[in-house]
Order: structure tokens, then sequence, then C-alpha cells
């Protein structure tokens, strides 16, 4: 299931960049530890997911143990820490999607990428998962592919939104 | 004191708790998981439900937490109401869709709060079809046992260990249903109090490893009360045995001292008891140098060729009982007795107990340290040297917290609350040390320094507190916090065996205590009966280095439970191998003193016998035997005993019981309320006597059917009011005498409840223990002008003990798991010296002096005073490292780094971390 995954960045230190973002989330909080979540985005933000050797780091960089790093990383659905791929697809299975039928488009999408929730494509390009809510309810069902939200979802678009990905992509 | 109404029934009960203590209090049951008497309340497992009433009018009610409702007078609830029976036994049923159906093979079976509460709430049919998540299970070190699966998400292990003991290494992760406790990576547990684990989780997650691995049900386990004799402060513990080995140790609740928690040491060190080192019949030695084993009553005839002009001299030991130690000074007379310990202890130990006879402070038990809202440590690493004592002080760093949330009106229990409000604000800890300390994280301010720079600071300090006079600002500083504290502590004690450490203790308590009299002074003693031995000691008692001044002239030595090589240089121990003096030594292990000896007494274990030790503050505490001594071995106060029929002392010889042996104790005057410790062996609770086995004590008439199929008879005991049977009454006795705790409904160690007088209170039968030590309150004499010089050399580092919660103490040593976590021996250094010497943890160092070179490896400490290096203290291969001795120490460029110590032994499996992890 991961075995074949990205080999994203993971070196263990981190980079001057990602020090400075830290540093300016640490100017807001009066404990180092409050800045944990934050670290954390923009580590996840630069490498696309919390490699152990990261979480180290940060965890040392913030002075908290990493188990204490640990807990609050994988609180958090959207901290990841496993691999994933270029683009998350974030697809709503919640209430009002799913009353609107949005069981229909994932079978879609996992038939046009042949994966399962939980599962990246062969070529790193995606990785899919279920989210509770995306907060477009009126315009149920709906996902998001990386930073972009599609809503009022069919097969149609659906299969249209991902040949326009494929041919982005090249 | 409020009033609540519980199912129309009316209760008073303390105030400032909630609705679950004041019902369990009210002797009630109502189930609970999350919430424990000593962390207090968090409402996560919404097992506790109750149905509470607006006023008489209210039929309907609304179903409420227990653990997060306070018991206001008027209070009107419901336990009974169908609502809330349905309520429990829904959050049982839920917690059971992920629990495994294991408990046969669980060893928390039989004492398992879950499977109580389960029984409590009715749930019984499982309706669940579903699969049953798995996690993966890690690898914990030597002393606890991960079974994730078993998880019902309470939270209590992890606010135990981080919040309550400051444990770093252990963590809630993940959520919803793959809530996951554990470490980052598998790894060993670091935390000093990480067995509790085993007692706080309410299930089988984290369980005793070494017990698994011998394992008996609690209910087939034979108990005693017992006294933990791995440090001075004298924990109170239940050792559990079966078929003749002691399986496991677990927390005895004494209100006083441990409360409801004991460090690693005291719960797993005691493995030596079962070790292939115990000495188990009388040995002799032969002229090739091998010992024989020789009948128990054949003693006489050797000892009798051995007396000669009949110059006998004893030495006594701090490890052994007041008893044992007693009837040998009884036996050779005082001024041919030794207490056994060096003369620099000796002195400093000797000074303590005066300190505390005369202070203006108090002498605190361990609960009444946990009150401190000020502290300051001299010279002590308390979580290596009197852990328990540390965890309390742990705790009362946090009374800052909680005069903060009593101030907003918000109640003690309320834990997430308290902490919440208080975030990062911690009541004052001063740690002066040579090296960084466990306690370091809780500390508002760490100040390293040599040992003579301690006491020198101790006493500036003191003059500031007495004249006001000091420039240094950070003198003035901690003057100002302790002196507007309410509560002030200062802890101090022998560890760097510097008497001017303990003088300038003393001179701070008493300064503060000429204007707050709730200042309180608490030395640790290093042993378990350090403090029993100096009460004992009288002016004319021997030093050791006077025995071997005059070692020729001694024909026999009785050596007590010590090992003289912990306390000799390796030259004595030589000049005393060499002597024409026959040693008979009575110990309970193997050790270097045995090896010289000529004659070897097989003594009984803690476990095996009675006697009674006197912690660091003075309490005079009794422990009982679990089971009745195994091939040869006898009581050290019975061979005592023995050897005086030998010489013919009519008055030793004339003992026929234990409680014959603490009446001659009382001729001693430290010693006169040593029978009113523990009830005399006539002593009957209803007419019975307290049983060591519980009445479910399975295969007694069969456990011995594999040699004889007739009944073997219960061992009896004539010496005690316990008997090793399941006949009798554990009930309503005097706390000293309960082995175990146990209550129909409540089989886990949460029936202690039932023995409590009220939840985190004391015991209903009474406190255990007296204190021997009272303060005439006059005040201590000292010197507070003198400065002790400051002795440090140039390109030589003075060397300062370092202890070790697993290493340091001799007999713990010997249980595998404890020498496992102790590692090697090590030199410990500055990071800055560290760096010159191009050296770093694990790395080795030639260590050089007068006689003296050899090559050991590296621990570099966070802090560590100028011109000072540690060693390993009490580890055996290091004897010929002493404080206060100068050392040259180099980079040792052969070291070969050792191979990491193999500890994962016992680990069927490794698996790869990745495959661990959550997205």
């Amino acid at each position: 299931m991961i075995h074949n995954i990205i080999q994203s960045d993971t070196s263990s230190t981190l980079t001057s960049e990602e020090i400075h973002l830290i540093n300016i989330e640490l100017s807001h909080v009066p404990q180092k530890s409050g800045a944990a979540i934050d670290a954390l985005k923009i580590v996840q933000d630069k490498r696309g997911w919390v490699s152990d050797e990261c979480l180290i780091a940060i965890a040392k960089y913030l002075e908290m143990s990493s188990e204490e790093l640990e807990g609050i990383a994988t609180f958090y659905n959207l901290i990841f820490r496993r691999p994933v791929g270029e683009k998350v697809i974030l697809f709503c299975d919640s209430v009002s999607c799913w009353l609107c039928g949005c069981e229909k488009q994932k079978h879609k999408i996992s038939e046009i990428l042949k994966i399962d929730y939980g599962e990246t494509t062969k070529n790193k390009q995606f990785t899919f998962l279920p989210v509770p809510c995306l907060g477009a309810c009126d315009k149920a069902p709906v996902m998001m592919v990386g930073d972009e939200l599609f809503t009022n979802l069919d097969s149609s678009k659906i299969e249209q939104i991902f040949t326009d990905y494929e041919q982005e992509a090249g | 004191m409020p009033t609540i109404i519980v199912d129309g029934k009316s209760y008073e009960v303390g105030s400032g708790k909630n609705l679950l203590e004041a019902c369990l209090d009210a002797g009630l049951d109502l189930p609970y998981f999350c919430w424990h008497p000593s962390m207090g309340s968090i409402g996560s497992c919404r097992q506790c439900a109750l149905v509470q009433y607006r006023d008489n009018d209210d039929q309907h009610g609304r179903i409420i937490m227990g653990c997060m409702t306070p018991a206001t007078d008027g209070a009107r609830v419901s336990l009974k109401v169908e609502k809330a029976k349905e309520f429990r036994e829904a959050v049982v049923e839920s917690l059971m869709l992920n629990h495994p159906h294991d408990c046969p093979v669980c060893s928390e079976g039989g004492e398992c709060h879950l499977q109580d509460m389960t029984v409590m709430v009715g749930h019984r049919d499982r309706r669940y079809k579903g699969k049953k998540n798995t996690h993966r299970n890690q690898y914990l070190g030597p002393l606890i046992n991960h079974e994730m699966n078993r998880c019902i998400t309470c939270y209590r292990c992890e606010r135990f260990y981080r919040d309550y003991a400051g444990g770093k290494d252990l963590s809630a992760q993940a959520s919803r249903d793959r809530i996951y406790f554990g470490r980052h990576q598998d790894g060993i547990l670091e935390s000093e109090f990480s067995g509790n684990l085993v007692e706080v989780c309410p299930t089988g997650v984290f369980t005793d490893k070494p017990f698994l691995a011998d394992y008996s049900r609690k209910w087939d386990l034979q108990s005693s009360p017992s006294i933990c004799s791995g440090c001075g402060v004298g924990c109170n513990i239940s050792p559990g045995e079966r078929y003749g080995r002691l399986k496991r140790i677990h927390n005895r609740y004494n209100h006083e001292i441990n409360g409801y928690f004991i460090c690693d040491r005291g719960r797993f060190g005691a493995g030596y008891v079962n070790g292939d080192k115990r000495t188990n019949y009388v040995g002799i030695k032969e002229p090739n140098g091998a010992f024989k084993a020789i009948k128990k009553n054949e003693i006489s005839r050797h000892i009798i060729q051995w007396l000669g002009n009949g110059n006998i001299v004893g030495i006594g030991s701090p490890r052994a009982s007041v008893e044992s130690n007693y009837l040998l000074q009884k036996l050779v007379g005082p001024s041919k007795f030794s207490l056994g310990v060096s003369q620099t202890e000796h002195n400093i130990l000797k000074r303590q107990v005066s300190i505390l006879q005369t202070t203006r402070a108090s002498n605190p038990s361990v609960r009444e340290i946990e009150m401190a809202d000020a502290i300051l440590v001299l010279g002590e690493d308390l979580t290596n040297t009197a852990a328990r004592i540390a965890l309390a002080i742990r705790q009362a760093t946090k009374n800052k917290a909680i005069a903060m949330a009593t101030k907003m009106g918000i109640e003690e229990w309320h834990d997430s609350a308290v902490r919440n409000l208080a975030q990062k604000e911690l009541s004052p800890l001063f740690i002066t040390t040579t090296a960084a300390t466990k306690l370091d994280d809780v500390a508002m301010k760490t100040i390293t320094l040599s040992p003579d720079e301690i006491a020198n600071f101790g006493l500036e300090l003191a003059r500031q507190l007495a004249d006001g006079n000091s420039q240094d600002p950070q003198i003035i500083e901690i003057a100002t916090y302790l002196t507007t504290a309410e509560r002030p502590l200062i802890v101090s004690g022998p560890s760097l065996l510097n008497a001017n450490i303990v003088e300038s203790a003393a001179a701070v308590a008493d300064a503060l205590a000429m204007s707050n009299q709730n200042t309180q002074l608490s030395f640790t003693f290093p042993e378990s009966n350090s403090t029993g031995s100096i009460l004992l000691g009288e002016p004319q008692n021997l030093m050791l280095s006077d025995i071997i001044e005059n070692i020729d002239e001694i024909d026999v030595l009785v050596v007590l439970e010590n090992d003289l090589s912990r306390r000799l240089s390796a030259f004595e121990m030589t000049q005393l191998n060499a002597s024409q003096t026959k040693i008979i030594s009575i110990d309970v292990l193997e050790n270097k003193t045995l090896e010289i000896s000529d004659m070897v007494l097989p003594a009984a274990s803690f476990a095996e016998t009675q006697g009674t030790l006197v912690n660091n503050e003075g309490r005079a505490q009794r422990f009982y035997s679990v089971f009745s001594p195994l091939h040869d071995r006898l009581p050290s106060w019975q061979w005592v005993i023995d050897i005086a029929a030998v010489i013919e002392n009519e008055e030793l010889s004339a003992i026929a019981s234990f409680d014959e042996v603490i009446d001659l104790c009382a001729q001693n005057n430290n010693f006169q309320a040593l029978s009113s410790v523990a009830p005399d062996k006539n002593f009957r609770d209803h007419g019975l006597k307290i049983p060591r086995q519980t009445h479910r004590n399975s295969g007694r008439t069969a456990i011995t059917a594999n040699t004889s199929v007739h009944e073997p008879q219960q061992s009896p005991d004539e010496e005690t009011p316990l008997t090793y049977s399941m006949e009798g009454l554990n009930r309503d006795q005097p706390s000293a005498l309960t082995p175990f705790v146990w209550s129909p409904g409540w089989n886990s160690n949460q029936s202690l409840q039932k023995f409590q007088a009220e939840t985190d209170g004391p015991l209903k039968g009474g406190p255990s223990g007296i204190k021997l030590i009272k303060s005439s309150g006059c005040g201590v004499s000292l010197d507070y002008d003198r400065t002790p010089s400051v002795s440090l050399k140039n390109n030589y580092w003075r060397l300062v003990p370092i202890y070790s919660l697993h290493g340091s103490e001799e007999l713990s040593l010997h249980t595998k798991e404890i020498s496992e976590l102790a590692g090697l021996p090590f030199i410990m250094l500055s990071g800055r010296d560290a760096d010159n010497m191009k050296v770093s943890d694990g790395d080795g160092v030639i260590v050089s002096g007068d006689d003296l070179r050899i090559s050991i490896s590296v621990r570099v400490s966070a802090r560590m005073a100028k011109g000072c290096a540690g060693y390993s203290a009490g580890y055996n291969e290091i004897g010929h490292l002493t404080a206060d001795t100068y050392v040259q120490i180099n980079r040792d460029d052969e070291w070969q780094p050792l191979k990491p110590v193999v500890i994962a032994t016992d680990r069927i499996a490794s698996f790869k971390s990745e495959d661990n992890q959550y997205v």
C-alpha cells in the first residue's frame, strides 16, 4: 500500500527558509510549543508530508519531546505522517454530500485513478482521502484537489477535472 | 460539611469534593475509569454518570458526570435510576467494541478494573459483530509490557506519566478510535516512575514485564505488608509470592509516605530475592578456599574453635533491621560494635539526626513535602537518591497552580482546568547541585556548584535570612521567595559526602523557622535503615577504620548484611583478607565480603522475615515476611541468637520469639516505642489472624502434587499476627497489618478506597509507623559565620558521586532488569570539559590519580560544576574511584566503543517504524 510511494525530501535538518517561517510563528506565541501546529504545517507545505526525521527536528527546535509533537501531528488528519502524492484529493463524504450522491462520484474517481481512499496513484500524482466537511454544503457534492475546490460534482465533471489534470501534467 | 442526597438517602461528605468522590466515600459503588484520587478529574471516560435533580420536585433530572460535578450542599442525585444505569452500561459496551476478549491470557485478569466495572454496570451480552481495532505494540524496555489493543483510552497513563511524573517520552497519539498511547519509537521508558503505569492503567495495556515472565494471578499470590528496602524513604509495598518465588511488588498505600506511587527501584528491584546469587546453606571455607555446605547445627563446632581470647567484634549494617543490628550490638557489646559505614558517612548521618532532634523547622513526611510552596534543594539529586521525595517535590511545584485555581473558584480536582489556568506557572524550586538533576525542568533556577561552594551558598543564604546583608542578587532573590512562602521547604542529604552542606541546610531552615513556624527541613538517608542504625549508635562505637587497624587483635568478626568492599578501600579489604581473624558473614547475596569470609550464614531477605526499618524522617515501620525462608536461610537476628548460644550469652540465647527481640531493643532509649510500631504476635482481628492469601487462593491442596499427593501443611507463623493461609480476616485491622487490598466487586487495586476513610485520605486502620525522632525545637547550634574553604585544583578534577536509581543500590543491582538498565560505569563531564577532551557520550577516558589508572566510558551532563567530574557511585566495577579525590582525565584514544547492550532480548520481532504511522 505505501511501499511504492514517492520518497520526497526527508533531509533531517530543517531548511533555513523553514526555520525562518517557524521563527515568525514563534514570535506570536508565549511558549515555543505553541507554534507546534504551524511548524508542522510549514514543513508539510515545503515537503508534502512530515517524516520522522522532520518531526524529530521540529520537536528539538521547539524544545518539545518527539512524543509530545507526535501526539499533535497524529491528532490532525491533515498533517500527513506518510508520503502523499503531489496533490491530495479531499473528498467530502459527510451528510450533505452523501445525500447528493457523493458515493457514486467516489466510485468514479476510484475508477479513473485506480485508487481507493488512503491510496496514492502509481505516478504519485494523487492521494485520495475522505474528509468530513469542506464547508460548501450548498454546492454538494464537493471535493478539493490540492488547493482547488470543485463543487456540484457529477460524473462528467469529474471526468473533465481529471482529464484536465492529465493534460496539464503532460 | 455539605450533605448530599443520593437515591433519597442523606450523606455527609467532605467539603471540596466532587460527586464521584463523595459517592465512593459514602461507600457507594459508582463505576469510574479516568478519575484518579491523586490526579483528579478530566471527565474523559463518561463512566461515572449520575442523574442530578434540581430540587425535590424535579422528577426528570439530567445526566451528569460525577467526577466533574462538585458535591455541593443539598445536591440531589440518583445512582440507581434506570437512565443512569443504562448510560453507564452503554459506556462500557462502547469500550468493549474494541477491547479484546483476552482476559484468560491477560496478566491483568483477576485484578482488572475494567473487568470489575463491566460486571458492576451489568454489561454482559455482546451485540457488536464487527472487527476490532488492532495496534502494534511497542518495546518499552525490560520493565513494562505494552499491549495497546486492550486500551480503553481513559488517558490515565499519559496523565500520570507526563502530567504527574514529568516524563516526556509517552504521549497520546492520533485521534478517534485510533488513539494510541506510547512512545514516538520503540525504546526504554525514561521515567523512574514508569512502573506505576502498571497500577494506574485500569486494564492490561501496561503490565509488569518481569511478572509476566513468572506469572501468577493476584488471587493466587501470597502477600504481606512490607517496606521497601531500596532507599531511606521507606515506601510501603505489598510483595506477592507463589511457589517460593517473589513474583512482584505492588504499591501499598501509606497516606503519609508513598500514597499511590512508588519508584521503579522499589517495584522492580527485588528480583534478586529469587536470584542465583542467593546464599542458601551455611558455608564453611575449606583450606583450598572453596566453601563447603554444612548443617545449621554444625556452626557451633567451628565457632568454638575460633574463639581464642574471645574477642568478638561485630559490624552492623544500614540495610539490616533495627532488631538484627541491636542484637549484634548486644552480642559483642557497644564498644566492639561498628555501625558499618564509612567515617564520613557516619559523621554526616549522625549530624543529620542531631539536627532533626533540635531544629526549629519541622521534619516533613512525603505528603507534607507535597504541600510546600517554595523549595530549596541543597546538593541532592533526589530522583536518584530518594525518588519518591523527588516525585513529591514535582507535585509541590504545582501548588502555585492550585492557589491560582482556588482564587478563581476552580476546585483542585478539576485537573485540566487547573493546568490550563496555570500554563507553565510553578511554585519556586531552587536546585543547587554539582550536576544536572531530573527535577531541573520544574526548577525556577538551577545553580551549579562544587560541593564546598554549595555549603557556602547555603551558609550565605542563611546569613542573608538572618541579617539581610548579602550583596549577591541571586541569594537575595531566593531568600525573598523563601521568606514570602507560607510553607518553605529545605531538602538536603549526605549524597555529596560533605558535612558542611548538611550544616548549611540546617542553618537556612533554622533561620527561616525563626519567622515562619511552617518551615520544613528534610534530609535523605541513603539506605533503608540508615536512620535506625544511627539511632542505635552509642558514643563508644567503633569505626570501620579502627577495626582494620586492630584487626589482628580480633578473633572473630561478625559481619551483618554488609558488603564491606563498598565501604572500605581495596587496600583495607586486602588487609582484612590477609588477617588471621575469622570472619562470619550473615548475608542475603554473594558478595566480596562473603568471598573472604570463613563462615557464611544464609540470611533471609526482606521478603522472608520481619523487622523494623527507620526511614529518613525517623519513622519506624515494620515489614513482614511474605513467605517462610527457603533452604537453610534464617533471619539475621536468629543467626545472631544462634551465635549467642554458642558463646553462651544467656540473655540473648534465651530469646524465644521476635517479640522478645523487640522488647529487648526497648533497652535503648531511642527504641522504647518499637513495640508500638505494629501489633504483637498475639493480636487478633475479630478473633482471627490476618491471612496473607486471598480467600480464592487456588490449588492449595494440589500445589505439590507432582512430588506427593499428600496435602502439605501450611507453614506456621508463630511470630506475627499474620498467617500463611487464606483463613482469617483482611478487614478492620491496623494499617500496618494490611497485606493486600481486595473488596467484594473490587478485585483491582482500586479496592483501596474501601480501606480508606476517604479517597486519597488516611487509611481506616490508622497511620502506620511511629516517628522516633522528635525535635526539641531549641534550634541547631551552628557557626553561621564560617566559610568552608573551596578546594579545587588546576588541571585536576575533583570526583563527586553521581547516583543512579538503577545501579547505585547494592541489592537491586543484582536484579537482571535493573542491571540491564544500569549500564556501564561512567565518568560524568560537563559539556565544556567533554568538548575540550574531544569526547562525547559513550566515548572513553582514562582516569588517573594516585595508584589509579582506569579506562571508563563518558556521560556528558547538561550541567556540571567547574573543576568537578562525576563518577557512577555504587556501581560494582567502580570501587577504586572515591569522592573528593583529585584525578586527571584524558581522552582514551584506544577506547573501543562498546557495543550497545542488547536489552531487547525478549523482543520477538522488530518492525519498520514507518509501518506504525498514521495518515
